[in-house]
């Protein structure tokens, strides 16, 4: 059966409250910001918040329903969806059925997390049962280790070096330095990315994200509400979700991309030369390599050499991660799988301000998570475009 | 190649003594398929009985057929190691303190992908042998071997977090006059024991082998009656913290059954023996070995009994024997959960009648002391908890896995 467009809803309000290394808050007061930001900046009021979809790792012992009391919302349509990096593109996906389909007006979507000190150990050691069996016992080096494997694997099979990594990580940064949200601001040159101290052969420091708290948060809703309402929005031309790809692969060289990405590029209509930027879910620059390649910008294995030919600042002729991703801004938990939808669509309402891209009109936006035992389960992306 | 370990030098007694931590001790209960694997130094991992996949991590439902028959069994350790790291910060603090620490992802044989801890002597792309080892939690981990091995292949000092070698370890042999405490006493020195105590109770009452066991390198006589409170304690006040392997050797082995001894005497002696010997050893030197079990290369890391395989099902002719073993077994396996903590591992060997004058009257086959000795060695290096040496032992073992009643009802006839 084809599948039926998403014709008639928008995405809008981009909020990101400001990062913060450490917080003494709950994730609860983080997610509160959010919505806050998002009634202030849209006019809408509480009551009119019929739809809210959450996506948090540190809300426990709260989930979505909890978090209705503690906020004061009665929606009549409710999502969690902790999923990580792919949390974003679930969320808009369902959401956008939500509200298509008339069980709800106003669907407010959030990614946040707070980080105490010590909670990011705590959420390794029990972030699933595969990894309290099978990866935590292992030396307990946390995604790092996991994704030096992946990393080491598919260096030795593409020869892709640190260098190509490292200009993914040198460029996002330029792009951090034009955004006020980034906690990491300091230039990094290339040499200071090959200099780093080693955390997992060959993950090094600046391969990581910084684990902090923060939240991101849109809304959907129909876009004649949000002409209405006179509000900037940008149009969800197609997306596509997969979880448990390739899961014969004895060690994860591709993600779900590759199997749904013809249906994301025919759902919209165009090729990915019409994309003018792509915000990837980069934990950890590998997996960047990886969306490049499986969502169709180049062949399997040619990552490292399209990263060596393209420019991938906001100026570049590749813009990518252009608000300087998780590498650059932090990795707010579940925040992170909302942080590529949301800066995409402020390049599309003109609200990117210094990191804007000249003349954006088609972002892509892809969502990796969820490693449950030596992998990522979840890939998503979604092809947006300015109304 | 490993690098040989260097002998430990006297420790400065006015540092502090590393605490143990351990790794990460939480497992899904089916994972313990595993660590029933690992206890014996099997490799076993879930087949589906649906349609023979091979599953690993370990699951509730086949991942190609979703059938819920996933039985634990033996399957070839064999694979290729395909990526390797080495991770130089953890979030935990037992790992934290040994990184570097190497893990690398092995592509099983028999299927699956299996994230395992790596010996020093593997290397990215080739060969390896998965083996499934006891960490310091007393979970199943396993680490990739090499295929070869070779000659100081137990000094890797991964490995070594996993094993009990005696390899420069100091060696308590509770009971020397026993054929089995001298064997024991023969097979620790020679498996590069650098002190073996070896407890004599009334040292002035000559005893068969006495000459022959003074004479064993490293050995030191000690005197020690385990049915004695007081003298238990005495030798632990100078020399539990020197303790790294305890061995329990004393011995009771008394024919006869529950109905027709007249009186409880011998079965009084058997208790204070055995059952009431262990628990003095455990309470004066158990305390110090879980306190020490970080402790550098000679950390305290075994607590040693040995257990008639009737502990497990009664053997009616050696009835209230038999009945005195479970009772030390039982004991055996609160002592595991206390020493835990510290990393010691609490081995139990399982052995059928020794060939002894106290089963003089028992027909083949009949375990040497020797055997029973060098399958502790083994057992050690292993770093396993639960070992059946000889032909009964293995016997009554198999029989009670398949067959609890049948075993109950063949043993008393």
């Amino acid at each position: 059966m084809k599948r039926k467009g998403y014709d008639g809803v928008v995405i809008c309000a981009p909020v990101s409250v400001p990062y913060r290394r450490y917080s003494v808050n709950s994730a609860h007061w983080w997610i509160g910001r959010a919505l806050h930001a998002l009634l202030q900046r849209t006019g809408l009021m509480p009551d009119q918040i019929d739809g809210l979809s959450v996506s948090s790792f540190t809300l426990a012992p709260d989930t979505a329903i909890g978090l209705t009391q503690h906020l004061g919302l009665s929606p009549r349509w409710l999502d969690y969806v902790p999923m990580g990096g792919a949390g974003g593109g679930v969320a808009l996906r369902r959401a956008v059925r939500g509200v298509q389909a008339g069980d709800a007006d106003f669907v407010v979507c959030v990614g946040a997390d707070t980080n105490h000190v010590d909670s990011f150990r705590k959420t390794l050691s029990s972030f699933s049962r595969f990894a309290q069996d099978a990866v935590y016992p292992y030396g307990s080096g946390g995604p790092n280790a996991s994704f030096a494997l992946i990393t080491r694997h598919y260096m030795n099979k593409t020869g892709a070096t640190r260098e190509d990594f490292g200009r993914i990580c040198v460029a996002q940064r330029a792009n951090a330095q034009r955004y006020d949200g980034a906690l990491m601001q300091k230039t990094l040159t290339l040499e200071d990315y090959m200099r780093a101290r080693p955390i997992a052969d060959p993950i090094h420091l600046f391969d990581c994200v910084m684990p902090c708290a923060g939240a991101e948060a849109f809304l959907v809703c129909r876009e004649d509400d949000a002409v209405a309402m006179n509000i900037p929005y940008a149009r969800i031309l197609s997306a596509i979700e997969r979880h448990n790809a390739f899961a014969s692969d004895p060690i994860q060289f591709r993600g779900g991309w590759a199997i749904d990405r013809d249906e994301l590029w025919g759902m919209a209509g165009i090729k990915p030369d019409a994309v003018d930027f792509l915000q990837t879910y980069d934990d950890y620059p590998v997996i960047v390599m990886m969306q490049i390649e499986d969502l169709g910008f180049c062949e399997k294995g040619e990552g490292p050499a399209f990263v060596r030919a393209h420019s991938l600042t906001t100026d570049g002729d590749f813009p990518h991660n252009t608000s300087g991703g998780q590498l650059s801004v932090g990795q707010a938990g579940a925040g992170g799988g909302h942080l590529g939808l949301v800066e995409a669509l402020r390049q599309l309402t003109d609200e990117a301000g210094t990191t804007a891209v000249p003349n954006a009109n088609i972002g892509l936006v892809s969502g990796f998570g969820m490693i449950n035992y030596d992998r990522g389960l979840a890939s998503s992306a979604v092809l947006l475009a300015r109304a | 190649m490993t690098e040989p370990l260097i002998r430990p030098r006297r420790k400065d007694p006015l540092k502090k003594t590393r605490e143990p931590l351990l790794p990460q001790g939480v497992r899904s209960r089916t994972a313990h398929g595993l660590t029933a694997a690992a206890a014996e130094g099997r490799f076993a991992l879930q087949v589906c009985a649906g349609c023979g996949l091979a599953i690993y991590p370990p699951r509730d439902a086949c991942p190609r057929c979703l059938s819920s028959r996933l039985p634990f069994q033996d399957v070839p350790p064999g694979g290729t190691l395909l990526a390797e790291t080495t991770i130089r910060t953890s979030t935990d603090v037992y790992f934290r303190e040994r990184t570097p620490w190497r893990i690398g992802t092995v592509v099983l044989d028999c299927g699956p992908s299996f994230v395992a801890h790596l010996h020093g002597d593997v290397a990215e792309g080739t060969r390896v042998r998965l083996s499934l080892r006891l960490d310091k939690s007393g979970n199943a981990v396993a680490i990739a071997m090499p295929e070869q091995s070779s000659q100081h292949q137990g000094d890797d000092v991964q490995l070594r977090e996993f094993t009990c070698d005696p390899k420069f370890r100091r060696v308590l042999i509770t009971d020397g006059r026993t054929a089995i405490g001298q064997a024991m006493a023969r097979a620790m020195a020679g498996a590069g024991a650098s002190i073996v105590f070896v407890g004599i109770a009334d040292a002035w009452k000559p005893f068969p082998g006495e000459t022959a066991l003074r004479t064993i390198p490293g050995a030191e006589v000690v005197s020690l009656d385990i049915t004695d409170s007081q003298s238990v304690a005495d030798v632990a006040g100078e020399i539990a913290h020197r303790v790294d392997i305890l061995i329990n050797t004393a011995e009771h082995p008394r024919a006869g059954g529950i109905m027709h001894r007249h009186g409880l005497t011998i079965a009084h002696r058997e208790m204070d023996i055995r059952y009431f010997g262990l628990l003095r050893l455990a309470q004066y030197f158990g305390p110090t070995m879980r306190a020490r079990g970080a402790d550098g290369v000679n950390a305290a890391a075994a607590f040693v009994n040995l257990l008639s395989v009737h502990a497990l099902m009664n053997w009616p002719q050696y009835g209230a024997f038999s009945a005195a073993e479970a009772a030390c077994l039982s004991a055996a396996q609160a002592l595991r959960a206390e020493l835990r903590g510290g990393g010691v591992k609490v081995l139990n060997m399982f052995a059928g009648p020794l060939d002894t004058e106290w089963f003089q009257t028992v027909p083949p086959p009949k375990l040497s002391p020797a055997a029973l000795a060098n399958a502790t060695v083994d057992a050690l290096r292993k770093g396993i908890e639960d070992s059946y040496v000889g032909d009964i032992a293995q016997d009554i073992k198999a029989r009670l896995d398949v067959q609890p009643k049948a075993l109950e009802r063949e043993l008393g006839q």
